[in-house]
């Protein structure tokens, strides 16, 4: 990579004013979505989860017990569509990829020493390897945000795109760690960096660091896709992360989705949602529209 | 032969589908409201019948339906507001001391605080107005602009460092149909504050939360003939310019009316002051923040239907970012959403009158015969009552009529501009002056562009912010005299030095 390839990034990237991506993200949380639209929008998210446990003290029991609530998120109830993916470390992906079985639950490993990132190149390009033998659908990788701050944006390039080039037919999801990165204008830096290095997704966070995903972080990085989209063609994929508990806040990330990207990003395959709890909180509101009153938490499995 | 790269065709982005189309109604309750079917004139702190036995109707914009009918006064009307105002004020209003005036305007703006709800979907009813802006800037700001000025009421020897003051004495005070209770709010707050009374007139169209407004002032106990609210049409408004009772008449409106009113004033002691027309330019560079600048369009020019005298009418865009704004702006007029003002999901709601939807339909019929590219978003428009779609006109110019005149409406015209300088030129180049908007990342653009700006607001990466705090008035045609903040006493004090 030469340094003009380094001033070709960023050609196309606007300045970032956060008193107006705050402001515009306000208005979008006050779309009020009632009846029809709220279950479409709860069926939805559920189908876009990325249902995760990223814990050193995983047990293959609990993938498993994940895995399950993914492709069966509750049963006593038809219509709620499985899950999008499991997203576990790539030592559980053979565990999880057996309980998944034949079903369209994907898995997401995340791998590049997640969530820190802090190792050479050739060992991060061997674990997407391993973790994609394991049988990884997906791969969320991170960025490294040091070599990004410090402004080497050539190596966070080549690095992404030999990393996508390890996957692979596995997805590349890109994890930016926004909640590092400092400013709204290095979001879209990142955004765009990662887009053209070969993201097939952008994702906010690992949800390890605070602030995980936040609205305006989400704002600003469709908007990078959709700018990326009419320079090229390419629909790339959007997965906040970590944060996002509530039904409410998933919904207000779909509008942010709909009224910045438009219906044809309203599918998993372009969207996704990392989060653990908000799986049960998601069931509880459909079942309060369909029955009118609140269930508590014991009706559901916690898996 | 040389083989042509056919370059794919992008096709745009698409807003209509999913989740059925459109989110599901979200309509904030009526059913609280508390209408009557007929409101006489306030006069000296009662409801009183019109001497005429006159009534005309108001209607919601809508669905076109009468919501009630209100008093047509007359001059004799006018004649019996302007003794119980000018009664009010010796005996009562000017000798009261200030600190007690203060008590009387924070208490109206804590009751109109606590029936905020009633007062915004009477607002959007009336006017036709989203209730989003309803609920989160009329009802709010007008409230504000109670409590900011009874601030004041104690303090006006601070308003005027090294002098004395005086109140002038009856304000006679004309306000527009496009913020009903907010203009209501900024005329009769600074006059109150600074010991004068008033005689309010509402618009045609939107004379009801004006109306409840009285109510809250009798709530108040405020002392009878210090406010006193007459509703009714030009007639009404000319009887309040020409009596020999008032002192000061405060006008907001068009420029049209502006004019008959200072040529009727003129020779006359009465002071004046004018809140008229705008034609605002929104400058737009190639250095600004594209997707928050295409948000600061939105809001400049379909805020409140356009019906707002600082909108940012005309757009200019730096030729170099000019595609890239166009698509994005249109894109994001797709998700706009026009239709019942109550729904909490309208950003566009009715407009105001037929009388104003034919003038729309005129400018835009004439901007298309001038040869203006005309473009409007796709949305769809109940059948009943008054709408109009978000519309953008390009190929227009400097001499175009829908450039220079102003339409009141959700058009916008666009124009691209090469340099700062002909950014500048082309934005001075109107008879308006009121207000007008920059959009750069660069801090240096924004004095350097702001600076030459002939226009009495003018904002900088953001538009249509309005604060109690904050005067607001025109150079040229837009007027004279400012509202708001410290100037917005001015006009109601006699200073003595």
């Amino acid at each position: 990579m030469t340094a003009d390839a380094t001033l070709k990034f960023f050609s196309n990237t606007p300045a970032i004013d956060l008193a107006g991506v705050e402001e515009r993200v306000v208005r979008l949380t006050r779309r009020s979505i009632k009846k029809d639209s709220k279950v479409q929008a709860l069926k939805l998210a559920m189908s876009m989860l990325d249902l995760t446990t990223l814990e050193a003290k995983d047990t293959p029991g609990k993938v498993i017990q994940l895995c399950n609530k993914a492709m069966h998120p509750h049963d006593a109830v038809p219509g709620i569509p499985p899950v999008a993916a499991v997203c576990v470390y790539p030592t559980m992906v053979h565990v999880a990829k057996k309980a998944l079985g034949k079903s369209k639950v994907k898995v997401a490993a995340v791998a590049t020493a997640f969530p820190g990132g802090m190792t050479r190149k050739k060992l991060k390009v061997q674990e997407t390897k391993w973790a994609v033998e394991e049988g990884a659908d997906e791969i969320d990788m991170v960025i490294s945000r040091g070599k990004f701050l410090a402004g080497e944006y050539t190596y966070v390039y080549d690095e992404i795109a030999e990393i996508k080039a390890a996957c692979g037919k596995a997805h590349l999801k890109v994890i930016l760690e926004t909640g590092e990165l400092s400013t709204l204008d290095n979001v879209r830096r990142a955004s765009d960096l990662a887009m053209q290095a070969g993201a097939d997704f952008i994702k906010t966070s690992t949800g390890k660091i605070q602030p995980a995903a936040t609205l305006p972080v989400t704002l600003v990085m469709l908007e990078a896709i959709r700018d990326y989209y009419y320079a090229t063609g390419k629909k790339i994929g959007m997965k906040p992360a970590g944060g996002i508990a509530t039904s409410k806040l998933a919904i207000q990330y779909l509008v942010t989705l709909r009224e910045t990207l438009g219906d044809g990003w309203l599918t998993p395959s372009l969207f996704r949602f990392g989060a653990s709890s908000l799986a049960n909180d998601i069931l509880m509101q459909i079942l309060k529209q369909q029955t009118g009153v609140y269930q508590s938490i014991d009706y559901f499995s916690k898996d | 032969m040389k083989k042509r790269i056919i370059k794919n065709k992008i096709s745009p982005l698409s807003f209509n589908g999913g989740w059925g189309g459109s989110y599901a109604e979200a309509p904030e309750s009526a059913d609280h409201i508390q209408l009557k079917d007929t409101y006489d004139l306030f006069i000296n702190g009662k409801f009183t019948a019109p001497s005429s036995g006159n009534y005309f109707d108001s209607i919601n914009p809508a669905n076109e339906k009468r919501l009630a009918r209100v008093a047509d006064a007359n001059e004799k009307d006018v004649d019996k507001a302007v003794a119980a105002a000018n009664h009010a004020y010796e005996k009562v209003w000017s000798r009261m001391p200030a600190a007690e005036r203060s008590k009387y305007i924070y208490r109206i703006a804590r009751i109109m605080q606590e029936r905020a709800r009633e007062l915004a979907v009477i607002e959007s009813l009336d006017g036709g107005k989203p209730i989003r802006e309803s609920r989160d800037i009329d009802i709010p700001l007008a409230s504000a602009h109670f409590f900011y000025y009874a601030g004041w009421a104690d303090k006006l020897d601070y308003a005027t460092p090294g002098a004395k003051s005086k109140p002038v004495g009856v304000a006679g005070q004309i306000i527009p149909w496009n913020f009903p209770l907010l203009m209501a709010a900024w005329k009769i707050a600074p006059a109150l504050a600074a010991g004068n009374t008033v005689i309010l007139k509402p618009a045609e169209t939107t004379p009801l939360t004006a109306l409840k407004l009285a109510e809250i002032i009798q709530e108040a106990e405020l002392p009878d003939g210090v406010v006193n609210i007459l509703s009714g049409a030009g007639s009404t408004g000319a009887a309040l310019v020409n009596h020999p009772g008032i002192h000061k008449i405060a006008f907001t409106g068009s420029t049209e009316v502006g004019k008959i009113i200072q040529k009727s004033l003129a020779g006359t002691s009465k002071r004046y002051s004018l809140e008229l027309g705008g034609k605002a330019a929104n400058i737009i560079f190639e250095d600004a923040a594209i997707d928050q600048a295409v948000e600061g369009i939105v809001n400049g020019i379909f805020f409140n239907q356009g019906h707002v005298c600082c909108a940012g009418s005309r757009l200019f865009v730096q030729e170099s970012i000019a595609n890239t704004v166009m698509r994005k702006l249109k894109d994001r007029m797709e998700t706009l959403i026009v239709g019942d003002p109550l729904d909490k999901n309208t950003d566009i709601g009715a407009i105001n009158s037929k009388d104003q939807l034919e003038k729309i339909k005129k400018y835009v019929k004439i901007g298309t015969s001038e040869g203006g590219a005309c473009y409007q978003s796709s949305c769809s428009l109940p059948s009943k009552g008054y709408w109009f779609r978000p519309t953008l006109f390009t190929n227009v110019s400097q001499s175009s009529r829908i450039v220079q005149e102003e339409i009141f409406g959700p058009v916008l015209s666009i124009q691209t501009f090469r340099t700062t300088e002909e950014a500048i030129e082309k934005a001075n180049n109107i008879p308006y002056g009121l207000s007008g908007g920059v959009w750069t990342d660069k801090g240096s653009k924004i004095f350097k562009v702001t600076s030459q700006i002939r226009a009495g607001v003018i904002w900088a990466n953001t538009y249509n912010k309005f604060d109690p705090t904050s005067p607001f008035g025109g150079y040229k045609e837009s007027g004279m005299g400012r509202e708001g903040g410290l100037h917005g006493l001015m006009p109601y004090l006699e200073i003595q030095h």
